[in-house]
């Protein structure tokens, strides 16, 4: 019997009591030998005897019909074994949670790069030639859109506001009005997209490489026209998501339809240049920003409008001003979405969807309107901080932001920045900036299941571990709450045949199947309290011995036959009651090369307030992995399309520019301060894998202006944006 | 890939015997492999080279270095002496691509690389250097890395080596061996040739024609030499610009200068008119951005290469500041020391 919890009032912070001290401690993954050793499976590591290895056949107009697939043009590739396309190939991976079949669209072609075929041979060379040689005939559509700024394919929502925005904004003693682009990112994955699909009768295994499993398992069988009772799927390790494999792909979809055709198991593993075509991409954006203040620093008014792009028939749209609706509070507030229509790789969540480039353009225009006002820029923010939400009027479950700021400033050494310009050391320019960090928090309804044999236990759910330490604190968590070392609890995962969890996706993965894994644990402990004929809170666990009543027992004497439990929890009045979000403060130095405009972070420290901390260390290379993205979306990522046909330019990750190690400063720090957010969830934690990333970014662009004088517009800033921002300010 | 032949050479006029059209030496592979598994080049077999004796050594010729075809470019950054004389050339190689790959690439293979133009790396998008005729797609399209001089209403694409530039700075020959006849030496400058109407055509290589050194005359003494390159982040990119200076100094002046410039020119650029306006001046700002000013007059830019011609000039500016002592504490300048 699953039993079910409601996240309706806070909770005993029952971790902080417990005796095995093993939560919060910085230890080292339990997979991570394997996976350096080579020794963990990945998706396409698994391959079954008798596997066939397909490659997935692009389109190459950007908008029209496939009127004919020529097989006769490959029918020489020695090893072929068929060409496979039609009504049920998907156009694109799913949107995360979607739990139903990605847009298939028949012959129809709706962007440059979509998959249109699957070229099946004996070895994956023959297929890939294949696939390169296969003739297809198209009708394509003349004026085709694939540039977003085109007006008529807009879709504007309604602006979502608060007071009124216009009029405190004329009402403003100092005013700004400044529009920010930010480029399409690519999650950039290092493991490509991968599925191995095997049919025994009706019923269908999938390796896949995917984040989600609950809702992949639905979108599978879904796209196929199965029953999700058939369909098992199995990703214990997965070379890092970012929100690129939250939906199921074409590729596993393509499998499963061409090892059913075939009677055999078939292998599709994404070349690096398919996943740029087609797996989501994080949309472009134009922002629009407008603050009003009074002399003082208090904000007035505050507008963040936005513009994005995805392709027709997608639901997504990035939720660019989501943090701008609650960092800071104004009289007036308003926020606009507009969203194009074009043809172009779709696009979906890619880490820290929202934040990730709304900050880039709020913290900015912050940073400006203190110039603007003269005042410090760490303090303007503090003078701004709202006790609540300020569009939902909810107070915040918990939030420790103004102490980010204070402590940050402190530990970085903020007093030593020096003003615009003045700071040179040989032919660089020296700046330092700051920002704010801010990321919403969710509890996602997921279920785990905990045995404990007696000296050891084994936890169960469909969870996954994208590279982020899944295995880690579940295992930690299972360790404290029953009594035993880590290294005795087993972490099985990644498999559609346990308890359905949340998957990882938007942070709450930890969150979500910590909670449940806890909420089962937490169950054994009552019937060890029973057996032990104690009350619940006279109960000890400590290294396999059970405590309580004046008794002393070993575990493995306590439990004869295996005790299982299966709790599920979903979130409840605490989700309307309270707003949960999570809150740092990002500082940078950079230098800038006076002539050349290039750009150097030198260090930068994120101190950030993230709910309790299940492991130190998974913890902190969340939160240095994200400030690392936030410096690729400043200075160097930037997807490019072809102005004609709308398909990406840059499909390598030679021309695609995420952060090469001579990016990063050494001395990239991250502090966090102790908090616990009891509104949030029954182990009190928060959402840490996307908060580094948010306001990152903006730090260093601060910085940049501060060191140089510029202040680029348009994202990311490479030298010769530098240069003419540098040019514009008359450096 | 296309299916090929394979041969393994022992010799050099073994492996002439076996080019020809549609034949290609492989070297390190790290170039050529790429372009086989996306089939821009489908060549029908494969010559590998990299058994053949004689090609892998860096060795003094009496009048500098002769650098062997098949010396890695981590074997050659590293080589003391290039290290103590052409230090420009072990930076120029240690900006370029990575660890991994300069233990692979050769001496031979990098400069004959390929372009690094999107539109060529894309079989679906027309494109002249592929199939000359076709169309040139990278004309309206995507053109952050095209070059700026010596292209042609054909072609626009840069040619992307490092080592290259640096080699082309230092006045450079290159060795080659003809099946029948004896080797010959090509000015660096000399190998390739500009785009006109046949962008295929790279070098002046003939389809047997094997790279078997690089000659570097001995440095003047003194030079100060700098390789300053620019790019879309820190490592780990091809260049937007790069600059390639050696610098003697007489006094306060500045006695000569040879440089080159890279990404943004089908080869690396050198031109006299910059040597000319640096030679006997006192160096300062003013002079070096008249000297880039005189090479900018033969530029050709598309919008999205605009930008290129300030960076040059920045670019060009930043080198001879660190080459000439006017830039303070500029990390990355050496001074050549001859030894004796
Ligand atoms: C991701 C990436 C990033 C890179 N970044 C940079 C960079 O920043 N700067 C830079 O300069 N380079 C860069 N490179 C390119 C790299 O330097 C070249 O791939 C390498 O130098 C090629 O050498 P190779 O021996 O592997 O050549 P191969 O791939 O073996 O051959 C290249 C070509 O040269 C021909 N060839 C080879 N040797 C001879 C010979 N002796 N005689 C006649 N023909 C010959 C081959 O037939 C082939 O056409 C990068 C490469 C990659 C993959
Ligand atoms: S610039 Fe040259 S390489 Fe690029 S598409 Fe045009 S012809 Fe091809």
């Amino acid at each position: 019997m699953t039993k079910t919890f409601r996240m309706d009032e806070a909770q005993p912070r029952l971790l902080d009591e417990t005796g095995q001290g093993i939560v919060g401690a910085p230890l080292d993954r339990p997979e991570g030998p394997k996976k350096v050793s080579g020794r963990a499976a990945y998706a396409a590591d698994g391959l079954p005897e008798n596997a066939a290895h397909g490659v997935l056949v692009r389109a190459t107009i950007p908008q029209g019909r496939v009127t004919r697939i020529d097989e006769s043009s490959v029918s020489e590739v020695a090893g072929l074994l068929g060409v496979f396309h039609g009504p049920k190939m998907t156009r694109n991976p799913a949107q995360g949670m979607a739990g139903a079949a990605p847009v298939q669209p028949g012959n129809e072609v709706h962007y440059h790069g979509q998959p249109i075929a699957l070229v099946v041979a004996e070895s994956f060379e023959a297929a890939r030639d294949a696939a390169q040689r296969l003739v297809v005939s198209y009708d394509a559509d003349a004026d085709v859109i694939t540039d977003p700024s085109r007006s008529e394919t807009h879709e504007q929502d309604d602006p979502e506001t608060a007071g009124d925005f216009e009029a405190a904004f004329a009402a403003s003693e100092v005013t700004l009005d400044r529009t920010y682009t930010t480029a399409p990112h690519a999650a950039a994955a290092m493991e490509p997209h991968a599925a191995v699909a095997e049919w025994e009768g009706d019923a269908l295994t999938l390796r896949g490489a995917l984040q989600m499993l609950r809702f992949n398992k639905k979108e599978l069988a879904d796209s196929l026209g199965i029953d999700p009772e058939q369909v098992r799927i199995l990703s214990p390790y997965i070379g890092g998501g970012f929100g690129s494999k939250l939906g199921i792909g074409p590729e596993a979809v393509a499998a499963a339809l061409a090892a059913r055709e075939l009677g055999r198991p078939v292998r599709v593993v994404m070349s690096r240049q398919t996943v740029f075509d087609t797996v989501l991409r994080r949309t472009e954006t134009s922002q629009r920003l407008r603050l009003g203040a009074d002399k003082d620093g208090r904000l007035r008014a505050l507008s963040h409008d936005d513009l994005v792009s995805n392709i027709r028939d997608e639901g997504f749209a990035e939720p660019v001003s989501q943090a701008s609706q609650f960092l800071y509070g104004a009289e007036g507030l308003s926020f606009t979405q507009t969203l194009a229509r074009v043809c172009r790789t779709p696009t979906g969540s890619v880490r820290a969807p929202g934040e990730a480039v709304g900050m880039l353009a709020l913290e900015q225009a912050m940073d400006e309107l203190a110039e603007e006002l003269g005042i410090c820029p760490v303090e303007l923010r503090l003078k701004n901080l709202p006790d609540k939400n300020p569009m939902t009027d909810q107070p915040f479950s918990a939030t420790r932001l103004a102490d980010c700021l204070r402590e940050g400033a402190e530990q970085f050494g903020w007093a030593g920045r020096k003003p615009m310009g003045e700071r040179r050391e040989g032919d660089w320019y020296v700046g330092m900036g700051v920002a704010s960090a801010a990321r919403s928090n969710m509890l996602i309804k997921s279920a785990a299941r905990v045995r404990l044999t007696g000296d050891g236990a084994v936890v169960e759910t469909d969870m996954t571990d994208i590279g982020t330490g899944s295995y880690a604190i579940l295992g930690q968590i299972t360790a404290e709450m029953l009594g035993l070392p880590v290294a005795k609890v087993e972490v099985r995962l990644g498999d559609t045949s346990f308890p359905g969890a949340s998957g990882s996706g938007g942070s709450f993965g930890a969150s979500s199947a910590g909670s449940a894994t806890f909420l089962a644990a937490k169950a054994i402990r009552e019937t060890l309290a029973e057996r032990m004929g104690c009350s619940l809170s006279e109960l000890t666990l400590q290294n396999g011995i059970a405590r309580g009543g004046n008794r002393e027992m070993p575990l493995s004497e306590l439990v004869d036959e295996e005790l299982v439990e299966e709790a599920s929890v979903e979130a409840g009045d605490t989700a309307d009651s309270h707003f949960s979000a999570g809150f740092g403060a990002h500082f940078a130095e950079v230098a800038v090369h006076v002539y050349t405009g290039e750009v150097r972070v030198r260090r930068m420290l994120g101190v950030m307030a993230m709910g309790r901390i299940l492991n130190e260390k998974t913890a902190r290379s969340q939160a240095l992995g994200g400030m690392i993205w936030g410096l690729g979306s400043a200075l160097t990522e930037k997807l490019t399309h072809d102005p004609r046909t709308g398909h990406l330019a840059t499909r390598d990750l030679a021309n695609y520019h995420v952060p090469a190690h001579a990016d990063v400063p050494g001395d990239l720090k991250v502090v966090f301060l102790e908090e616990r957010d009891d509104m949030a969830n029954p182990i009190q934690t928060k959402g840490i894998g996307e908060l580094g990333i948010s306001g990152a970014g903006a730090a260093i662009l601060n910085a940049v202006r501060n060191a140089c004088g510029a202040r680029v517009y348009d994202m990311p800033a490479t030298p010769d944006r530098v240069i003419a921002a540098m040019d514009a300010a008359g450096f | 890939m296309r299916e090929f032949d394979y041969t393994r050479a022992e010799t050099l006029s073994g492996a002439a015997g076996q080019l020809g059209e549609n034949a290609s030496i492989i070297a390190g592979g790290t170039n050529l492999l790429d372009l086989m598994k996306i089939q821009v080049m489908t060549p029908s077999r494969l010559v590998d080279i990299t058994r053949i004796d004689g090609l892998r050594d860096v060795s003094e010729d009496g009048e500098g270095l002769r650098i062997g075809a098949l010396v890695t470019n981590s074997e050659l950054a590293a080589d003391p002496r290039v290290r103590e004389g052409w230090p420009l050339l072990s930076r120029a190689i240690l900006a370029g691509a990575s660890g991994q790959i300069r233990n692979k690439a050769t001496t031979g293979g990098n400069l004959l690389q390929r372009t690094r133009c999107p539109y060529f790396y894309d079989t679906a998008m027309p494109c002249n250097k592929r199939n000359p005729g076709e169309g040139c797609s990278a004309k309206e399209g995507d053109g952050r890395m095209l070059a700026i001089f010596g292209t042609s209403e054909h072609c626009l694409a840069a040619h992307p080596s490092d080592m290259a530039v640096a080699l082309a700075a230092l006045r450079a020959e290159v060795e080659i061996c003809a099946p029948h006849g004896d080797a010959r030496r090509v000015p660096i400058s000399e190998l390739y040739k500009l785009p006109g109407d046949r962008p295929d055509i790279e070098t002046v290589l003939a389809p047997d024609d094997i790279i078997t050194a690089v000659h570097l005359p001995a440095p003047q003494a003194d030079t100060r030499q700098v390789y300053k390159k620019v790019r879309d982040r820190a490592s780990y990119a091809f260049a937007l610009v790069s600059v390639g200076v050696a610098v003697a100094m007489d006094g306060d002046r500045i006695a000569s200068v040879s440089c080159a410039i890279g990404g943004v020119a089908p080869k690396p650029w050198t031109d006299p008119e910059i040597e000319k306006a640096l030679a006997g001046q006192t160096p300062s700002d003013e002079v070096f951005g008249q000297a880039a000013d005189k090479a900018l007059t033969q530029a050709r830019c598309q919008p999205d290469t605009e930008f290129k011609k300030p960076l040059l000039r920045r670019t060009l500016i930043a080198a001879l500041r660190e080459a000439t002592g006017l830039a303070a504490s500029a990390p990355g300048v050496e001074t050549a020391r001859i030894p004796a």
